[in-house]
C-alpha cells in the first residue's frame, strides 16, 4: 500500500483561530441578534423603548410607526441572513458527514475544517459570467429564483426559534407555513420552462408533480400534531408538548409516530432530497430545472435547496419533537423569570436563550438524519414515488388522522393513556437507539481496517 | 465437433458452393459462394449438432492484389462449444453481400460497421448507414486505398509540428512589431573614460 | 443536416426527440442515445456512436505486431491487462510461440486483479447511476489499492503494456506476493460489506428487478458477451468453455443470473453476476498465486517478428465479455489487419428493440447494467 501522502498538517494554530472566530461570531452574531430583536419587536417592547429611550408617547408621536417599521426592516434583514447563513452552514456540515462515509475526509482547505468554504463558494458564484440561454424567456429566467427565495426566507417568519423568539406568531402559522412554501415549486416550474431546454423541462415537470403530490400526505400529517394541541398556532403546539421526551408528541401518540414517518417523508421529497431528487437527479437529466443556471442565480437555488433542509427539520422538530421546550421548565417558571413589568430580568433572557439551544440542537439532530439519508439511499423512479405518494402515504396519513381522532376522545376521558404511550414509546425508542449502535459497531468492526478516525481534519 | 467433421457436413449439404478448408489448419476457414451465404448461416444455426446460434464477428480484410474484399463470419456454438470460421469474397470495385441480420441479430450493427469502414452492402439489411462515422463522410477508411479528403465540414485534419508553428507565429509577430516602431539610429562607439 | 439516424425515429408532433448525451454523466462515455419519448416513457432509444472512434484497426496496420501493444490498452481502458492478453494470444498463435508457464501465471493474476477492478468502478458507476453514490467511493477507495499493486508490477495504474507478445513485460518484484494476499484478506470482507449497503435495498431492487429482460435467445441472438450474457442464464464463460492461458489449472465458478431477485435476465442479475464474479477472481488470484511457478516471464522472440502469412484469432474473456482479436498476416512485419470484437460493441445492439416501454430513469439503469464503456464500442 501506499503511504499516505503528506500525512495531514496541522493547520497553523492562527488559521484555526481566525475560521473559528469568523464563524462562530457570525453564528452567535445572528442567534444573538434574533434572541434579543424577536421579542423587542413586539409592539410593548417596543412602545417601551420609544416611552423610556426616546422620552416620547408613542400612542401621539408621528414617528412611532417609523420606528416600528425600522425595527422590523433590520429583523427581516437579520433573518435573511440567517437564512443565507444557516443553509451554507448545512452546506459545510453535509459534505463533511458525507464525505467521511465515503472514507474520504472532505472540505479542509479553505479555512479550518473548510469552514470558509462556503464564503469562497459564494464569491466565486458572484463573480461568474451571467449566461441566459438566447430563447429563453427573459423575464421568467430572470425572475424564477426570486419565487423560490421569497418562498425560503418567507418561512423564517414563522418559525419558534424560543418561548417568545418568533418573529410573527400568527394564529395559523403552521397553515401558513405550509401555504409559502408553496411558491418553491412556482419558482422551479418557471426555471423548468423559461430555459428553453427539454432537460430543464423534464426537471420542471417532476418537479411540480413531485412536489404537488406530496403536499397531501404532508398536509393530512400535520393535522394530528393540530389535533393533540388544539391549534395552528406554533408557539401553541410546542407549549402543549412537554420538555421531557416521553411528554413529545411524537411519543404521546401512537399516531403521530407513524405521521412523524409520513411528515419526514414527505418533506424529504418537497425539499427534492434523495431518495426523492428526480427533479435533478444529477445522473439522469443533468441538474433537470437547474441546467441553464450559472453565477448567482444557480447560487439562489442552491442555497434555498440546503436552506430548505433546516426548515424541514425545525419544523419537524416543532411539531413532533417538542421545538424549544426545555426538559424539567414549565410554562410558569418563563413567567416567573419575567420579573416586574416593563424590561424583563436577565433570568428570562438566559431561558429563553436555552430554549433557542434546544430549538436549535433538535433541529440539527434532524437535519443529520436527512443528510445521512441523502448518502445511503438510491433514487427511486417517478412512478415509484407516485406510487409510494397517492397508494401508500395518503391512505396511512388518513388512517393516523382518524386514529388521532379517536385517541383525543380516549384521552379526554383515560388520560393516563398518553402518559403510558409516551413512556412505552420513548422506552421502545431507546432499544431501537441501542440496537442501532451495537449493529454500526459490529459493522465497522466486520470489515477489516475500518475504525472511526476523527483526527484527520 | 471438429473443424473437419463441421466442413464435411456443409459440403455435403452445399456441395460446391462451400470451398475446401484453408491451410494451415490452425483456424481454418472455407470460402462460401456470396449468394449461398444466408442459407448457410440458416443451415448453421438451425441444424441440429451444428446448434451455431452465437455469431461471434463479422469482419472484414481488403485484398487490393486479388481484388477482392473478404467478408469474415465466425460463429460459435454455446451448446457444444465449437466454433466454425467462413469467408465470403466480394468483388472490391462492387462489394454487395446478401445480409445475415436475419439470421442473427447481432449481425446487425456488425455489417454496418463492415459497410461503414470497408464500402461492403449488404442487401437485405433492416438499416443500412454509417456507424462510426458521420453520415456525409466520403470514403471508407479501412480499404488499403484510402485516402484522406483533407478535412470535413471545414475542419481541418493535418496540423503542423507545434514546434513549427509556434516559431512561425513569433515570426509574424516580431515581423509586426518591427514593422510599427520607426528604425532605431545606430549609436556612436561609446569613448573610453578620461583617465 | 438531417441526421440519417432520425428516420429510425417517428416525429409526432405530441413527442419529444431528446439527445441523451454525448456529454451526460451516465453514458459512460461518450454516447449519443436520441431518444423520442411521450413524457417520461420512451417510445425507442437509438444509440449513435462514433465520438471516440480513433481508427485504432487502421493504425494496427502501421505500428508492427509489438507496436500495437499500447494501442489495445486503449481499447478498453478500464480493464486493460485482459485486452492486451488477447491481442498476444492471437499473435503468439501467429507465430507459432510457447509461452513459459511463469508468464501465463502472470498474466492470469494481474488479468484478474484488473477485472476486479473493472467491476468496481462498473459496479460504483451503477450504483451512482440509480442515485446512491457512497459505494462509488468505496469501490474507487478498493480500486486505488489494486492500482498501487499493478504499478508496483509494471509501472502503470491505468494503461499497462504489461502482457507482450511472447509473455510479460517483468516479473513479480519482492514482496508482491504478500502484498497481494494481504489485500485480498481486505476485500474479502468488502464485498459483503458493498451487498450490506447496496445490492439488497429495497429501493434499489425495485429500480433493478423485473427491468429491461433480456431473454436466453435473445442474449444470445444479439451476441452478447461476459457478464451479460451470464445475466440472463446462458453458462458461457471463455475462461472454462474455450480455455486458454493458466486457467485449466483453477478452480472456480462461473455465477449466473438465476433472477435472484426478479426475473432471470434483468438488470440485477446482471448487477449481481458481477459482484459474484469479483468474488471468483479474488479465488482465482488466491490459487495463483499459491501455485506459481518459476522460470523465466518472456519467451524469445525477436525485435521485429515476422510471422508466415496467415490469419490467427484471440479469444480472452475479458472483465466486459469476450474479446476476439483477430489479426491477419501477411509475412511482412507489419500486421496486415488487425480487428478487437469487444463486449460493449454487441451490448449496443439491444438498445433499438430492448428500449421502448422503459422510462429514462431505466434507460439508465440499462445502459449502465450493460456495463458499456465507449472506447470499446468506438475503437
Amino acid at each position: 500500500m501506499a503511504p499516505p501522502s503528506q500525512a495531514a498538517k496541522q493547520k497553523p494554530r492562527s488559521l484555526v483561530a481566525l475560521t473559528l472566530a469568523i464563524v462562530l461570531a457570525l453564528v452567535a452574531g445572528l442567534l444573538g441578534a434574533i434572541l434579543f430583536l424577536t421579542p423587542a419587536t413586539k409592539p410593548a417592547m417596543m412602545d417601551a423603548f420609544i416611552r423610556e429611550v426616546l422620552q416620547r408617547d408613542p400612542k401621539t408621536w408621528s414617528g412611532t410607526s417609523l420606528v416600528y417599521a425600522g425595527a422590523l426592516a433590520l429583523l427581516a434583514v437579520i433573518l435573511l441572513t440567517f437564512g443565507a447563513i444557516i443553509s451554507s452552514l448545512t452546506i459545510w456540515w453535509e459534505l463533511r458527514v458525507s464525505a467521511r462515509m465515503q472514507s474520504r475526509i472532505g472540505l479542509n482547505r479553505t479555512g479550518a475544517a473548510g469552514l470558509l468554504q462556503w464564503l469562497a463558494d459564494a464569491v466565486k458564484l458572484i463573480f461568474k459570467e451571467d449566461l441566459i440561454p438566447d430563447d429563453a424567456d427573459k423575464p421568467l429566467f430572470r425572475s424564477a429564483p426570486y419565487f423560490v427565495l421569497a418562498g425560503f426566507t418567507l418561512t423564517f417568519v414563522a418559525l419558534p426559534f424560543g418561548q417568545s423568539l418568533i418573529a410573527a406568531d400568527l394564529n395559523v402559522g403552521l397553515f401558513y407555513l405550509t401555504a409559502i412554501t408553496a411558491l418553491i415549486v412556482v419558482g422551479i416550474m418557471f426555471a423548468g420552462w423559461a430555459s428553453n431546454s427539454k432537460w430543464a423541462l423534464f426537471g420542471g415537470m417532476r418537479a411540480a408533480a413531485q412536489v404537488i403530490s406530496y403536499e397531501i400526505p404532508a398536509g393530512i400529517a400535520i393535522m394530528v400534531p393540530i389535533l393533540m394541541a388544539g391549534t395552528l398556532s406554533m408557539q401553541g403546539i410546542i407549549s402543549a408538548q412537554g420538555g421531557w421526551p416521553w411528554e413529545w408528541f411524537i411519543f404521546r401518540n401512537p399516531a403521530a409516530l407513524g405521521a412523524f414517518a409520513i411528515f419526514f417523508i414527505s418533506q424529504l421529497a418537497e425539499g427534492n432530497r434523495t431518495p426523492f431528487d428526480l427533479p435533478e437527479g444529477e445522473s439522469e437529466i443533468v441538474a433537470g430545472y437547474l441546467a441553464e443556471y450559472s453565477g448567482f442565480r444557480f447560487a439562489i437555488y442552491f442555497l434555498v435547496e440546503f436552506g430548505n433542509v433546516w426548515i424541514m427539520s425545525a419544523i419537524s422538530a416543532t411539531l413532533f419533537l417538542g421545538g424549544w421546550q426545555i426538559p424539567g421548565v414549565t410554562a410558569q417558571d418563563y413567567v416567573t423569570a419575567l420579573g416586574g413589568s416593563g424590561f424583563p430580568a436577565l433570568g428570562w433572557w438566559g431561558l429563553q436563550a436555552a430554549s433557542m439551544g434546544v430549538f436549535v440542537l433538535k433541529t440539527l439532530l434532524v437535519m443529520n438524519v436527512v443528510i445521512w439519508l441523502r448518502w445511503t439511499l438510491p433514487r427511486v423512479r417517478i412512478d415509484q414515488m407516485m406510487d409510494l405518494c397517492w397508494k401508500y402515504l395518503v391512505p396511512a396519513a388518513f388512517t393516523m388522522f382518524v386514529f388521532t381522532l379517536l385517541w383525543q376522545i380516549l384521552v379526554d376521558r383515560v388520560p393516563v393513556v398518553e402518559t403510558v404511550s409516551g413512556g412505552v414509546l420513548f422506552g421502545a425508542f431507546l432499544l431501537t437507539l441501542a440496537l442501532f449502535t451495537r449493529q454500526t459497531l459490529k459493522n465497522i468492526r466486520l470489515v477489516h481496517g475500518d475504525r472511526i478516525d476523527l483526527t484527520n481534519w | 465437433m471438429t473443424t473437419n467433421e463441421i466442413h464435411e457436413r456443409l459440403k455435403a449439404k452445399f456441395g460446391d458452393d462451400v470451398g475446401p478448408l484453408s491451410e494451415p489448419k490452425m483456424d481454418a476457414f472455407a470460402v462460401v459462394k456470396a449468394d449461398r451465404i444466408v442459407e448457410v448461416c440458416k443451415h448453421l444455426k438451425s441444424t441440429p449438432g451444428l446448434d451455431f446460434d452465437y455469431l461471434d464477428d463479422l469482419t472484414a480484410i481488403d485484398w487490393p492484389k486479388r481484388n477482392v474484399i473478404e467478408v469474415v463470419y465466425q460463429a460459435a456454438s454455446i451448446k457444444h462449444r465449437h466454433l466454425v470460421k467462413l469467408k465470403v469474397e466480394a468483388d472490391r470495385a462492387n462489394a454487395v453481400v446478401p445480409s445475415v441480420a436475419g439470421v442473427w441479430r447481432a449481425a446487425n450493427w456488425l455489417e454496418r460497421e463492415v459497410y461503414d469502414l470497408f464500402g461492403v452492402t449488404f442487401t437485405g439489411h433492416p438499416d443500412l448507414r454509417r456507424l462510426m462515422l458521420p453520415d456525409d463522410w466520403v470514403g471508407h477508411p479501412l480499404r488499403k486505398d484510402y485516402q484522406e479528403a483533407g478535412g470535413w465540414h471545414g475542419i481541418n485534419n493535418v496540423r503542423e509540428s507545434s514546434l513549427v508553428e509556434l516559431k512561425r507565429l513569433d515570426d509574424v509577430r516580431r515581423a509586426e512589431q518591427a514593422a510599427k516602431q520607426p528604425p532605431a539610429p545606430v549609436a556612436a562607439p561609446a569613448e573610453p573614460p578620461k583617465a | 443536416m438531417d441526421k440519417l439516424i432520425l428516420r429510425r425515429l417517428d416525429q409526432n408532433a405530441e413527442e419529444m426527440i431528446l439527445n441523451f448525451g454525448p456529454q451526460h454523466p451516465s453514458t459512460h462515455g461518450v454516447i449519443n442515445f436520441m431518444v423520442q419519448t411521450d413524457g417520461e416513457v420512451i417510445r425507442k432509444a437509438v444509440p449513435d456512436v462514433g465520438y471516440l472512434h480513433r481508427g485504432i484497426e487502421k493504425i494496427g496496420e502501421i505500428v508492427g505486431y509489438p507496436g500495437f501493444m499500447p494501442f489495445t490498452d486503449r481499447i478498453d481502458y478500464v480493464a486493460a491487462m485482459t485486452a492486451n492478453e488477447g491481442y498476444a494470444i492471437a499473435c503468439e498463435r501467429l507465430l507459432k510461440l510457447e509461452v513459459p508457464p511463469r508468464a501465463q501465471w502472470l498474466r492470469a493474476i494481474s488479468g484478474e486483479l484488473t477485472r476486479i477492478s473493472s467491476h468496481l468502478v462498473a459496479l460504483g458507476t451503477m450504483t451512482m447511476d440509480i442515485g446512491a453514490t457512497t459505494p462509488f467511493g468505496y469501490g474507487i477507495r478498493e480500486r486505488e489499492t489494486i492500482n498501487d499493486l499493478i504499478e508496483e508490477l509494471c509501472g502503470a495504474r491505468l494503461t499497462f503494456n504489461y502482457c507482450r507478445i511472447g509473455g510479460v513485460a517483468f516479473d513479480m518484484p519482492e514482496g508482491w506476493r504478500d502484498k497481494v494476499l494481504k489485500f485480498l484478506d481486505h476485500f474479502d470482507t468488502f464485498v459483503p460489506e458493498f451487498d450490506r449497503v447496496i445490492s439488497f435495498n429495497e429501493i434499489y431492487v425495485k429500480r433493478l428487478a423485473n427491468v429491461a429482460v433480456i431473454t436466453r435467445e435473445d442474449a444470445i441472438d444479439f451476441g452478447l458477451a461476459g457478464p451479460n450474457l451470464r445475466g440472463s442464464g446462458v453458462e458461457w464463460d471463455i475462461r472454462r468453455d474455450l480455455p486458454y492461458g493458466a486457467y485449466p489449472n483453477f478452480k472456480f465458478e462461473v455465477p449466473v443470473g438465476k433472477g435472484f431477485v426478479g426475473t432471470v435476465g434483468d438488470c440485477f442479475d446482471r448487477y449481481y453476476c458481477r459482484v459474484l464474479e469479483m468474488v471468483e477472481s479474488s479465488k482465482i488470484v488466491r490459487q495463483a498465486l499459491n501455485s506459481l511457478p518459476e522460470g523465466e516471464v518472456m519467451a524469445k522472440v525477436p525485435r521485429k517478428p515476422k510471422p508466415e502469412a496467415g490469419e490467427a484469432t484471440g479469444r480472452v474473456e475479458s472483465a466486459r465479455g469476450e474479446i476476439a482479436y483477430l489479426v491477419v498476416s501477411d509475412g511482412t512485419d507489419k500486421a496486415y489487419r488487425v480487428r478487437a470484437r469487444t463486449g460493449s460493441f454487441m451490448a449496443m445492439g439491444v438498445f433499438e428493440e430492448g428500449s421502448p416501454g422503459l422510462m429514462i430513469a431505466d434507460l439508465v439503469a440499462l445502459i449502465s447494467s450493460l456495463d458499456v464503456v465507449a472506447p470499446e464500442i468506438d475503437r
